[in-house]
């Protein structure tokens, strides 16, 4: 079977542009990730957006003078950079494509998000606050994984401290465990900096058919990228319904079903990983994928951030590029961004933030809809 | 005369949550829908929910989320029904050393504000046993 390789990366930085549009924004990261790949001609383009409207990847390829080939929008919440990753590398596999670039836009609006996905009454009755059901989340987590306040403070030190090193990130200033204690309590347990900000941003790849499970050459080979929805059940799951089943410990999260397929498609798992970039909405939220993503076993999440496993030169380094927390999020943009880190990490291009001999990476993120995606990469 | 208007229709009465009873998989659901969101078998049943439950999970809403017109902060949680069935709900007690895991938690139609016209609007929440 054919094997796809990540050829050229580019980024525009995560933050706020204030005179810049977002399909400026993708022009920088197309053009840097064409550029990277020596300028190869594609023939398709898929684009992750969420809040672009209709036809932004369009735009952007407008502004190259590089239409003509299919070029395709696809949304799925904070995965739609990985929904679209997954659709690109399946067509290459297919051997409908011998190049196809992919890349994630996004400009989003300030605040609490507000998303056409709630009902009208469900805003009305207070019943679509987005922070509350990750505290909620993060109540039940501290509650089975003996995780404290303190600890979901660590997470965000952890990461203000990676991102220092990252010049794509918006923040990059470290912080205390009690300045983040001290940030306005949003939603109990979660307090302002515990939470990743929406912002703007791109990131691109392109991705070329290769021989399978090459392993000789310096490249880096995508070796699976998968999307998942929801199963029906948990009260508390992404896809944010007004009920869950009270018997739902059989009931995989949706972050565990695309890592399933993940790690099968790859015919990896999660010992054979040496660094993660995460979903890191919120402080728990990381916690819970290293739970969900398999990464540590069940009730374990806070021991292993206690212990510094997932610190750069832990164990396993979660979020080397600061994560959300540092990067804020642009919906379209974060899954590829994380594959841009992993890449520059399997390159061992990293500067002082790199993994040191990483060989095997994984990249998660989740959100609406439900909506999961995961990434392995390997050199 | 200012009258009082359910938040949305089909939700609940004055006295009960409105769910619905899958005869295929016995499962309970809520809202009420016309087909089973577990299963999807279409043989469903409306039925009345328990007006009584236990704290599960909660927390405050601190600032007002868009377009949200009541007061702050307000409680919100999930409360575990009889029929094995967690309710996601605003909770009629916002402050939080009042609530515990496991605790009775009971109905309460509540309002949530009030219209230019001087109609109020209610909807579900849940308010500690010992309260109510
Ligand atoms: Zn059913």
């Amino acid at each position: 079977m054919t094997g796809v390789a990540i050829v050229g990366i580019g980024m525009h930085p995560f933050g706020r542009f204030e005179d810049k549009t977002v399909t400026e924004m993708g022009v920088e990261a197309v053009r840097a990730a064409l550029g990277d790949a020596g300028d190869p001609e594609f023939q398709a383009a898929f684009c992750g957006t969420a809040y672009s409207g209709v036809a932004a990847g369009h735009k952007v390829l407008g502004a190259l003078g590089r239409t003509g080939t299919p070029i395709v929008d696809v949304e799925a919440g904070c995965a739609s950079g990985g929904a679209a990753l997954m659709l690109a590398a399946g067509a290459i596999r297919a051997g409908q494509y011998d190049c196809a670039l992919v890349f994630g836009i996004e400009k989003m609006p300030k605040g609490i998000i507000r998303s056409s996905f709630f009902e009208p009454w469900r805003e009305e009755a207070g019943l679509a606050a987005t922070p509350a059901y990750f505290a909620l989340r993060a109540q039940r987590l501290m509650r089975e994984s003996g995780v404290t306040k303190d600890l979901l403070a660590q997470v965000v030190v952890k990461n203000r401290r990676q991102g220092v090193h990252n010049p794509d990130a918006m923040f990059r200033a470290e912080v205390t465990a009690d300045e983040v204690l001290a940030s306005r309590l949003v939603c109990e347990p979660l307090h302002l900096w515990m939470l990743c900000s929406p912002n703007e941003g791109a990131a691109a790849v392109v991705l070329r058919a290769a021989p399978a499970r090459d392993g000789g050459g310096p490249g880096v080979t995508l070796a699976a990228a998968t999307l998942r929805s929801h199963l029906p059940g948990s009260a508390l799951h992404e896809g944010t319904p007004l009920s869950g089943l009270a018997d739902d410990a059989d009931i995989p999260a949706p972050t565990t079903l695309a890592a399933t397929a993940a790690y099968e498609e790859a015919g990896l798992g999660p010992a054979d990983l040496d660094v993660v970039e995460c979903q890191d909405t919120d402080a728990a939220r990381e916690l819970l994928s290293y739970e969900e993503l398999g990464l540590c076993p069940q009730g374990e999440s806070g021991e292993w951030i206690a212990e510094g496993v997932t610190a750069l030169g832990g164990r396993l380094p979660v979020n080397p590029s600061g994560g959300l927390l540092s990067k804020g999020e642009p919906l379209g943009a974060s899954a590829l961004g994380q594959v841009v880190e992993l890449t520059r990490q399997l390159r061992g291009g990293a500067g002082p933030r790199q993994v040191d001999g990483a060989r095997t990476a994984l990249g998660h993120t989740v959100g609406r809809g439900a909506n999961a995606s995961v990434v392995l990469l390997q050199r | 005369m200012p009258g009082v208007r359910p938040v949305h229709e089909g939700l609940f009465t004055p006295e009960h949550l409105i769910g619905g009873r899958c005869d295929a998989c016995r499962r309970h659901h809520f809202p009420a829908a016309t087909t089973c969101p577990y299963c999807g078998s279409t043989a469903v049943t409306e039925v009345a929910l328990s007006d009584t439950g236990t704290l599960w999970a909660w927390t405050a809403v601190t600032a007002p989320p868009p377009g949200y017109r009541g007061e702050v902060p307000f409680g919100f949680g999930v409360v575990e029904l009889p029929e094995g069935l967690r309710v996601i709900t605003r909770l009629g007690e916002s402050d939080l050393s009042r609530l515990s895991f496991g605790q009775a938690m009971k109905l309460d139609i509540a309002p949530l504000h009030e219209e230019d016209d001087g109609t109020a609007v209610v909807t579900y929440s849940f308010v500690p046993s010992e309260c109510a």
